[in-house]
């Protein structure tokens, strides 16, 4: 299936992080079946931001859940950097960004952010290095020393980033991390975001409600439709690397926006 | 500081009824008394002072009970069987060895339950039927039997007070070590974490309000279990066994001295786990 570069593995661009084929994914509820995931196919190459997009109940975090091995598919197949979803998660192949921070509140931001090194194993000296780097890449130093409680909702999200990023994972799975927090600091955590990719070289797969965050930061955006949950479109954006939030009023950006939206409305069936 | 208005104010209405039931309960036996000996001329001052007064009233008043507080523990040697502080250190001796046993089984069943699918419904169910018997009933039983493997002395007393209280332990350390959250959990199976990582870096941290909850109720258990105990082995001394015989001789007013004795002595180590708790929670960064 690889094509003879990416089987290389040396350039950035060409190698397959994700596969997804023919997933599907039924939850057994008290109410009978819920097919959540119907059919889906989907590849990820290294150093993409992949954005799902889609109104709730289209399966966008099943399917990131099922990527991160928190759910079982019912049929079809999935690869992280050719593995199960299993052995990559074994293998510590991604970090994870919840919808809430789930910091632990016992613990400081620091031995928050530790705590995946701790798990696994890194000595004390390298884990201090790591948390002291982990806390300046998303604004934070000075503020290991807190607890949760007595950081804002952007900062807490801002120290679970650092936390899935301690350990240096290749992959980052992120479901709606900034959904919670007001407009204006979403607006600067996605700028933030943009750049800590810039700098990382992650591959970032991203769920959201906001269509200009999918637009923003994304280098491709799949749409999603709800019962059951498919992908209905799959829409490229080509802006620089290097781009601020000026960019959100170019006639380029809105008008992958509007793609965005007509995907969404198309998908969206009010009538059953 | 602004609670000692309030808590004044509660003591004095409770000591003020005391005085009229004590008023109330003592005079018909006064009553008797006088009339036995023949005294037929007394004012209600004299009689209500008689009443308050007694040697082995139907309730003794507050103050009979703290001069006798202070006769048997501050005037009589520690080491005298006349003296509370003799039968209090049998009693914590007891109270605290059960307690370790008790809280120590309590924490064991609570992991088991928590990680063994399938003990949740097995043993949960013995576990409460447990504590459906009343302690009184199986207290006697459990001395018996443990004398049949020559375990005399303190042991036996300390078992039947971890009988009491490893009960409150499991139920909260079941539900403590079930607190964190779903999101909480998927993030230590997304590093992979083993059993053990998740239990002493999440379950256990996460149980630690549910942790000092349990210890406070159990702590007062094992002292109400090794006060029973000791009523039902009373040759050994002991809380219990001051008030058992303090019955037998009517010794009213020996009685509730030994149920306070008793009650500091419970209050001072709920207050004692709740000192720590408070220092623990601040670690914790639970208190600003």
């Amino acid at each position: 299936m690889l094509s003879p570069v990416a089987k290389e593995g040396r350039t950035l661009a060409g190698e397959r992080v994700i596969d997804v084929a023919d997933l599907s994914l039924t939850f057994a509820t008290a109410d009978g079946p819920v097919q959540a995931l119907s059919h889906i196919d989907l590849t990820v190459e290294r150093g993409e931001f992949v954005s799902f997009i889609g109104p709730s109940g289209c399966g966008k975090t099943t399917l990131l859940r099922a990527i991160a091995d928190l759910e079982a598919p019912t049929s079809g197949a999935i690869r992280v950097n050719g593995m199960s979803p299993s052995e990559a998660r074994a293998k510590r192949a991604y970090g994870y960004v919840f919808q809430a921070p789930a910091l632990y509140p016992w613990r400081t931001v620091e031995r928050n952010i530790a705590l995946p090194l701790e798990i696994m194993g890194f000595d004390k000296a390298e884990r201090e290095a790591r948390v002291a780097k982990g806390l300046e890449l998303v604004n934070l130093s000075g503020f290991g020393k807190k607890f949760p409680w007595q950081l804002s909702g952007g900062m807490q999200q801002r120290a679970s980033i650092a936390r899935a990023l301690s350990f240096d994972p290749d992959l980052m799975l992120m479901d709606e991390p900034f959904g919670a927090l007001d407009e204006i600091v979403r607006d600067k955590l996605n700028e933030q975001l943009l750049r800590l990719w810039d700098v990382t070289q992650k591959t970032v797969l991203f769920v959201t409600h906001s269509i200009p965050e999918a637009v923003f930061l994304s280098t491709r955006i799949v749409v999603m439709s709800p019962r059951p949950g498919r992908v209905h479109d799959v829409i490229d954006c080509g802006f620089p690397r290097e781009r601020t939030l000026d960019i959100r009023e170019t006639p380029e950006f809105l008008e992958v926006a509007n793609r965005v939206r007509q995907g969404l409305r198309e998908g969206h069936s009010y009538v059953d | 500081m602004r609670n000692v208005l309030p808590v004044t104010i509660v003591v004095a209405a409770l000591c003020a009824l005391w005085y009229v039931g004590a008023l109330f309960m003592n005079a018909q036996l006064q009553h008797d008394f006088f009339a036995n000996a023949g005294n037929t001329s007394y004012s209600y001052g004299d009689f209500a002072a008689a009443e308050l007064n007694m040697d082995r009233p139907k309730l003794p008043a507050p103050h009979q009970i703290v001069s006798e507080l202070d006769r048997s523990i501050f005037q009589i040697e520690p080491s005298s069987k006349r003296s509370l502080v003799y039968h209090a250190s049998i009693t914590l001796q007891e109270t605290l060895l059960g307690f370790v046993i008790g809280s120590g089984l309590g924490i064991l069943l609570a992991v088991l339950v928590v990680h063994l699918a399938g003990l949740d419904k097995s043993l949960m169910p013995w576990i409460v039927a447990s504590q459906t018997i009343p302690i009184i009933a199986l207290a006697p039983m459990i001395v018996v039997i443990l004398n049949q493997f020559d375990i005399t002395g303190v042991l036996p007393k300390a078992v039947i007070a971890a009988y009491l209280s490893f009960f409150p332990v499991t139920v909260g350390m079941v539900k403590g070590l079930r607190s964190p959250d779903p999101l909480q959990l998927d993030l230590m199976r997304t590093y992979s974490a083993t059993r053990w990582q998740t239990f002493f870096k999440l379950r256990a941290p996460a149980s630690a309000p549910f942790f000092f909850a349990s210890m406070k109720v159990a702590v007062a258990a094992a002292l109400v279990g090794a006060v029973v105990a000791e009523v039902t082995k009373s040759e050994d001394g002991g809380l219990g066994a001051r008030l058992l015989a303090g019955s037998y001789y009517g010794q009213t007013v020996q009685i509730w001295a030994a149920l306070f004795a008793a009650a500091f002595c419970s209050a001072a180590l709920v207050g004692l786990i709740g000192l720590i708790d408070r220092a623990t929670a601040r670690r914790m960064g639970y208190a600003s």
